[in-house]
């Protein structure tokens, strides 16, 4: 049965990881490559790694980064952040990546989604989505790390990116994010249940029940979260066992934990 | 032991020589017909299209050579899929050496998405394991990113069930091939390469 995605988020600044808190304050949270090596042994099933570095010089020590974690990581990652044009994609698939997320850019030029998908395959263009809801209930898109609102609506924007050839959204609730209650479940299942691309949740995670609730509630095909992970918070062998015993599919691995006594298996049904 | 990776327009190739030297091999990335010939492995990876992969290969006359190899073959991917028959995707004559049509998924569901990406489980018949596959346990997880599959035939070594149960790999004498990734597929995939180097 094809599982549900844990995905931890790495922000890379100067060639470290750092985490924003609702996208200001940025902490540090260790070395890159480690910590990918880490997060994979331990059973993550994909990496995310974000570039928010805004100078030249910091482009080139980010690519330099990819080179390292494809050399060193045994499952795929996807990069993201500060990526305008064609050939930043091919540099960056070039230096070993197996897909990109496109953010700013495509709303900005939405052509560069068709370019990529056109060049490279639907699969390694990713397009992720700052959105912020309102009082009035609307989503709205964000630009430039959500500082800056557009006028595009996030469901609109969401079937437009998949008509353009996006292989997958990965969306940011601004409400959320860094807030630790929970994914926005009601617009995740809103976007789940009627594309026909995966759905990455990203924004919210605080707890293990927030992780279930994304896949059971919400529909996603993946969930993305970063400080939890950082900072220890939450174990991703212990988050797939728990997943596993609430009924959603999830990949074990070998250093998964071995199946608690049949006398603590939860009484529902589990298949 | 000399390890060669088919060098042609399919991408992604990075990812299967970042794996073989993680595993301390050294490969080389070659169209050249006598090296290929001469290697003791050959893995014929890559992403891509069908039409456009055949019509490279063709042209560089790699089809003719990747048809005369005696020493253990890899194919992964895109290499599965053009060691079969015929492909849909572009409706493609391939190299044959799996008598087998590769087909496009259709939905049946809203939940069936195309393509199939991600991780998904192996599951083994009764018969005999696959060397290839040794050691690698019913319903470990393996990453996928697929539109098209090859579906269940007589040389079938593991299958994967999406929208229905397809070929994940496949054994016909010195020929093997996986749809999904090894390279991506963490210690699973890791012994699964490793597995082939040391038939």
């Amino acid at each position: 049965m094809l599982a549900k995605r844990i995905i931890p988020c790495l922000d890379i600044k100067d060639g470290q990881t750092v985490k924003g808190i609702n996208f200001v304050n940025l902490r540090q949270a260790g070395d890159p490559v480690a910590l990918g090596k880490a997060y994979s042994q331990q059973g993550a099933d994909e990496l995310v790694y974000l570039d928010i570095t805004a100078s030249h010089e910091g482009r080139k020590t980010f690519t330099d980064l990819v080179g390292r974690v494809a050399q060193e990581i045994s499952i795929p990652f996807t990069v993201g952040g500060g990526i305008g044009a064609l050939a930043d994609v091919e540099r960056l698939l070039t230096a070993g990546a197996d897909k990109v997320s496109v953010n700013s850019a495509a709303l900005r030029r939405p052509e560069l989604i068709d370019e990529i998908s056109g060049h490279f395959g639907s699969q390694v263009c990713v397009v992720a989505i700052d959105a912020r809801q309102g009082d009035d209930g609307r989503w709205t898109c964000y630009l430039n790390g959500g500082r800056i609102p557009t006028d595009r609506d996030l469901f609109a924007w969401a079937h437009e990116v998949q008509e353009r050839g996006a292989g997958e959204i990965l969306f940011t609730s601004m409400n959320h994010d860094g807030v630790k209650g929970g994914f926005a479940n009601e617009a995740l299942r809103r976007l789940a249940d009627t594309l026909t691309i995966p759905v990455i949740a990203s924004g919210g995670a605080g707890c293990r029940d927030h992780f279930r609730d994304v896949f059971a509630l919400g529909h996603a095909d993946a969930a993305l979260a970063a400080s939890v992970f950082h900072f220890g918070e939450i174990a991703i062998p212990d988050l797939k066992v728990f997943l596993r015993d609430e009924g959603i599919p999830v990949r074990l691995t070998a250093t998964t934990p071995t199946p608690p006594p049949a006398t603590n298996t939860p009484t529902h049904i589990r298949q | 032991m000399k390890v060669a990776v088919v060098k042609y327009n399919a991408g992604n190739i990075r990812s299967v020589i970042n794996a073989l030297r993680r595993l301390g091999v050294e490969p080389v990335l070659t169209d050249d017909a006598d090296e290929l010939r001469g290697a003791d492995r050959v893995l014929f990876p890559g992403q891509g299209e069908a039409r456009q992969a055949m019509t490279y290969l063709r042209h560089h006359h790699l089809d003719e050579v990747l048809r005369s190899l005696t020493q253990p073959v890899l194919g992964i991917c895109i290499g599965q899929q053009l060691l079969c028959s015929h492909s849909e995707e572009g409706d493609t004559p391939c190299l044959g050496i799996f008598p087998a049509v590769v087909r496009r998924f259709q939905p049946r569901r809203h939940e069936d998405k195309v393509p199939h990406m991600g991780w998904n489980s192996l599951h083994f018949g009764e018969g005999a394991r696959s060397p290839l596959l040794r050691g690698i346990a019913e319903e470990a997880y393996v990453y996928f990113v697929h539109s098209y599959y090859v579906p269940l035939c007589a040389h079938t070594a593991a299958t994967t069930d999406y929208i229905l149960p397809f070929s994940a790999a496949l054994c016909r004498d010195n020929f093997m091939a996986t749809q999904f990734h090894p390279e991506k597929s963490g210690d699973v995939g890791e012994r699964i390469i490793q597995n082939f180097l040391d038939l």
